[in-house]
């Protein structure tokens, strides 16, 4: 198994460690309904045996992630991602292992979750902005950013049932990106809203990456997870099966050759620059025409990261 | 790498330090707060001057059967402020007994998918159903001045306890069952019962006297015991026996003040000290039950 390259530093200590995984198992109980005479007859037989059929989640998983890395956890449907996100977060315990974080850990693990329909949109940016452990002050500082983020200014202070599912969506997300916490846990909440939107919460996770912030991303959208992660876990029936840089976990996801994987998406990287290039030029012709003087909307691709 | 030992700067996620948490959160505390408060009186031209008409007309129908009916009224003195002094008591208990039993489930769908410290909630219902209390309480005083209330310090005190052994006490109650609610729904019902007989476990509707005339003398005992009892008799001391004209044919229970009281209040501090080892040695477990 390889370990995970990145280009931070190669040498990290202990001190770098944002969260330490080790031998973590869960198990679950798969009936939970039982009946009273299935209890009755189960406790006068001497309690022998188990009342529930019993289901391992996760099974002796263990991974150390450094501050900075940017980790996807990939997988099949029910192999175990979310729940170990949800340990990670300290919504569940393991039943045996140890985990460690830091002390500000932010699950996005579904955005809205905290969201009540009867509130207004402002009511909602501060209670979720709380939940998600922000203090008053940072909401306050920080609550026309979000609800400009979110592009929907004008409802903030209708219910928020009366929203559109996207914008309900928007919002929740925006109160969720602008959260500050040592280490990001995102759940499949990157397909939200519509394509432009879509977009730009990609290009924000993206700025959070450049920012040096540790992030854990599960998603399916594995052309995705490479374009913003370094390292990739693969889990199968909750053990961990693949350990290191995120195109070998992505070609053992899809069968196929780290350096096919790795070549397509290059590929692809390159020819998205190549469009955005053309795209530019073609806008500043425009203008040219036009006789206007043009200034290229800032891309952190085409001009690289904003000083400071 | 596994065999070092574990590095200082990291914690263990989720762990929960109680009150102290909750106390840490405050901001998060209030804004729960205020949105219970705002659901329940969402759509509605009243808002909050129900919480001022509900009890007005269960005092009414017990005042009218209890005390007209069954002729309590001429038995004791001031029994409409006798009656609402433990009615008061009544409502604050079974508010936040009811509300925090159903608290953790009721927010399942959250605890389900971020951490925080989940002793918020049942304390949470804890504040709102205070801010029930206090016009409640206005409308008791309000009788109280009618019937020319002169309290002393003792009785103001009285009060004061009172209202600290109900709030500690269903506080408890309420952490526990909502601990119990989770792995069986069947404790909801089981609160809705306890409730109802509690109005009737303690002297609200008739005196403590009753009891220790008609039953035997270790009812009497057990009866006073129960935290619920002791809470409603120091309202009364407090609010009922001031308006009193010949305070010398009513009296409260013997020891109440020096025996009763503080035996009420370390019932309830073991009990919340249990309930609230059950809670945190559970709640790891609510997230997959729920
Ligand atoms: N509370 C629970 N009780 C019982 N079983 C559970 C519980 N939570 C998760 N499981 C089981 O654990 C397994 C892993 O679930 P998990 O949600 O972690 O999968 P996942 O990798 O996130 O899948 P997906 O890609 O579909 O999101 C599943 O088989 C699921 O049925
Ligand atoms: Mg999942």
């Amino acid at each position: 198994m390889s370990s995970s390259t990145t280009r931070h530093t190669p040498d990290r200590t202990e001190a770098d460690l944002a969260i330490r995984v080790s031998h973590m198992t869960k198990e679950f109980v798969l009936r939970h309904t039982r009946s009273m005479k299935e209890a009755f007859v189960w406790l006068v037989k001497g309690r022998k045996g188990d009342l529930t059929a019993k289901f391992t989640a996760l099974n002796d998983v263990s991974f150390d992630i450094y501050d900075g890395e940017t980790v996807a956890l990939l997988g099949f449907n029910g192999s175990g991602k979310s729940t170990t996100l949800k340990m990670i977060s300290g919504v569940m315990n393991p039943d045996s292992g140890e985990i460690l974080t830091r002390e500000k850990v932010a699950g996005l693990i579904e955005v809205g979750a905290g969201f009540h329909p009867d509130l207004t949109g402002r009511d909602n940016v501060y209670l979720n902005g709380a939940i998600l452990g922000m203090t008053k002050e940072e909401i306050d500082a920080k609550f026309d950013d979000i609800v400009a983020f979110s592009e929907i200014a004008e409802f903030i202070d209708t219910e928020v049932k009366f929203y559109s599912s996207g914008m309900y969506l928007r919002l929740a997300f925006s109160v969720a990106i602008h959260t500050d916490p040592e280490v990001f846990l995102v759940d499949e909440i990157l397909s939200v809203g519509d394509e432009p939107f879509q977009k730009k919460c990609i290009g924000r996770i993206k700025d959070l990456v450049r920012r040096g912030k540790t992030l854990v991303v599960v998603s399916h959208d594995l052309g995705l997870v490479m374009d913003i992660c370094e390292r990739g876990i693969v889990m199968d029936h909750g053990t961990k099966v693949f350990d290191g840089n995120v195109y070998g976990a992505v070609a053992h996801m899809r069968n196929q050759p780290e350096e096919d994987v790795r070549r397509e998406h290059e590929e692809g990287l390159a020819r998205a620059l190549e469009d955005k290039r053309r795209k530019r030029e073609w806008q500043a012709r425009e203008a040219a025409e036009r006789g206007e003087q043009f200034v290229p909307q800032y891309d952190p691709d085409l001009d690289g990261p904003l000083a400071g | 790498m596994d065999i070092q030992a574990p590095t200082t700067h990291l914690r263990p996620p989720g762990q929960d330090r109680g009150l102290r948490d909750v106390f840490a959160n405050r901001f998060l505390l209030r804004l729960i707060v205020d949105k219970e408060i705002q659901i329940r009186y969402r759509g509605t031209v009243l808002g909050l001057l129900w919480s001022y008409l509900k009890p007005g007309v269960q005092f009414l129908v017990f005042y009218i059967a209890m005390g007209v009916f069954l002729d309590l009224n001429r038995g004791i003195e001031n029994f409409a402020v006798y009656l609402f002094s433990g009615i008061v008591v009544m409502n604050l208990f079974s508010e936040v007994f009811g509300n925090a039993s159903r608290s953790v489930v009721a927010n399942g769908g959250l605890l389900k998918k971020i951490y925080l410290p989940r002793q918020l909630f049942p304390v949470s219902n804890l504040l709102v159903a205070f801010i029930h209390f206090v016009p409640q309480l206005a409308i008791l005083l309000l009788a109280c001045f009618l019937t020319g209330w002169h309290p002393g310090i003792k009785q103001l005190l009285a009060v004061l306890v009172g209202t600290l052994i109900i709030s500690l006490f269903s506080l408890a109650l309420g952490m526990l069952f909502t601990t119990f609610n989770v792995f069986f729904r069947d404790a909801e019902n089981i609160v809705d019962l306890l409730i109802m007989v509690s109005t009737w476990a303690s002297p609200v509707l008739y005196m403590w006297t009753m009891v220790r005339e008609k039953l035997w003398d270790w009812v009497y005992y057990v009866y006073m015991l129960n935290p619920l009892t002791v809470a409603v008799e120091l309202f009364h001391y407090g609010f009922w026996f001031p308006t009193t004209d010949n305070p010398q044919i009513w009296h409260i229970p013997p020891h109440l003040l020096t025996g009763w009281t503080p035996l009420a209040i370390v019932t309830s501090l073991i009990l919340y000290f249990l309930a609230d080892k059950l809670f945190r040695s559970q709640e790891g477990n609510f997230a997959q039950e729920l």
